[in-house]
């Protein structure tokens, strides 16, 4: 005889559970998070790197970048004198809530004002994984299209800010900022954008004033 | 391909359920997912039927997709329904102050198990 079991749950509420527990640790400790989003080398790591050079004298940072092998990111990281923590996924597309509280549990997270997480490079698998940040930010770079946001609309879908990136190539590729732009305030009309260059260091600035004032003390 | 991770997750959730139902066979999972959820149907009734077949229980079991199409809820008229397109707009009154009801749930809906 058949039975029925309705469920009607997240399939993933097992990550749900445990990013749950990262936010309450977080919150209460009174640290900011943000999870960045991209394709592989839309330029990540190299504005991460600007953005610690302009926030380390102001906020306590750490940051736990995915990568599928190497740790490189993290050493090019901790050039700027920020603790980073490399988290190998060897081979997963995308980081889990698991791996981050396996990275917070016995730090002083009060000592801390900022935690950023450079997921593994993806626009698509790491849309449904709740990592127990306040914000996603994805990172979209002017060589990639401006059609990508409608091509991928899942992930700018749950922005809570873009980065367009790599801005002084635009001289040299076909893109188009305001198709870009438009695309995106299709699925968020209000998501603020940030066109930024970390080669010139043009726009990081901005993006840090959104970044201070949500983790600023 | 976080399929297989999925795939996993449901096989996991629907194994422990037929045990909790004291039951020894599931015959079919249905799973729906939202047409933002980044999910690709084939891709997880591969993985799904793939990991299944080293199962005690669940080899043979059958996964149903639902796509549930994007659906926004506005808060100027009150209507909910399917955007004309990809859009964060009302189909109705086409106010831009809208939340989305559903397009993004990744969600185990049932199981059948005998
Ligand atoms: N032209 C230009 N290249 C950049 C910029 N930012 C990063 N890159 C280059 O893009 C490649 C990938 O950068 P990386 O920061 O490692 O990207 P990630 O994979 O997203 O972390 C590297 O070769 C960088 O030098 C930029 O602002 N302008
Ligand atoms: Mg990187
Ligand atoms: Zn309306």
């Amino acid at each position: 005889m058949t039975e029925r079991i309705e469920l009607a749950e997240p399939v993933l509420r097992a990550n749900d559970i445990v990013a749950r527990r990262v936010r309450r640790l977080l919150e209460e400790a009174g640290v900011y998070a943000f999870n960045l989003i991209s394709s592989p080398g839309s330029g990540k790591t190299s504005l991460l790197v600007r953005l610690l050079e302009m926030l380390r004298g102001e906020l306590r940072m750490l940051v736990l970048v995915g990568d599928v092998q190497t740790d490189n990111d993290a050493r090019r990281l901790r050039h700027t004198g920020v603790e980073a923590v490399q988290i190998v996924t060897g081979g997963t597309c995308h980081l889990e809530a698991p791996s981050i509280e396996r990275q917070l549990i016995g730090r002083r997270l009060a000592e801390l004002d900022l935690l950023i997480i450079e997921n593994v490079g993806n626009l698509v698998c790491p849309t449904g994984y709740d990592l127990g940040e306040d914000a996603k930010v994805v990172a979209l770079s002017v060589a990639e299209g401006d059609d990508k946001p409608e091509k991928y609309p899942g992930i700018f879908a749950r922005a809570d800010a873009v980065l367009l990136t790599k801005t002084d190539l635009l001289p040299h590729v076909p893109f188009d900022p305001r198709a870009a732009e438009g695309h995106i305030r299709r699925l968020q009309p209000d998501v603020p954008i940030f066109p930024v260059s970390a080669l010139r260091d043009e726009g990081v600035a901005a993006f840090a004033d959104w970044i201070r004032a949500r983790a600023g003390r | 391909m976080h399929e297989l991770g999925l795939a996993a997750a449901i096989l996991d959730r629907a194994e422990a359920a037929m045990r909790a139902h004291s039951r020894d066979r599931v015959r079919r999972v249905e799973v729906a997912v939202g047409e933002l959820a980044t999910v690709l149907p084939d891709n997880l009734a591969f993985c799904f039927a793939a990991l299944a077949a080293d199962r005690p229980g669940l080899s043979g079991a059958h996964l149903d997709v639902t796509v549930r199409p994007l659906a926004v809820r506005c808060m100027d008229c009150g209507h909910e329904g399917r955007p004309e397109r990809i859009e964060t707009r009302c189909p109705r009154c086409g106010s831009r102050h809208v939340t989305i009801a559903s397009g993004q749930e990744l969600e185990i809906v049932a199981l059948e198990v005998e």
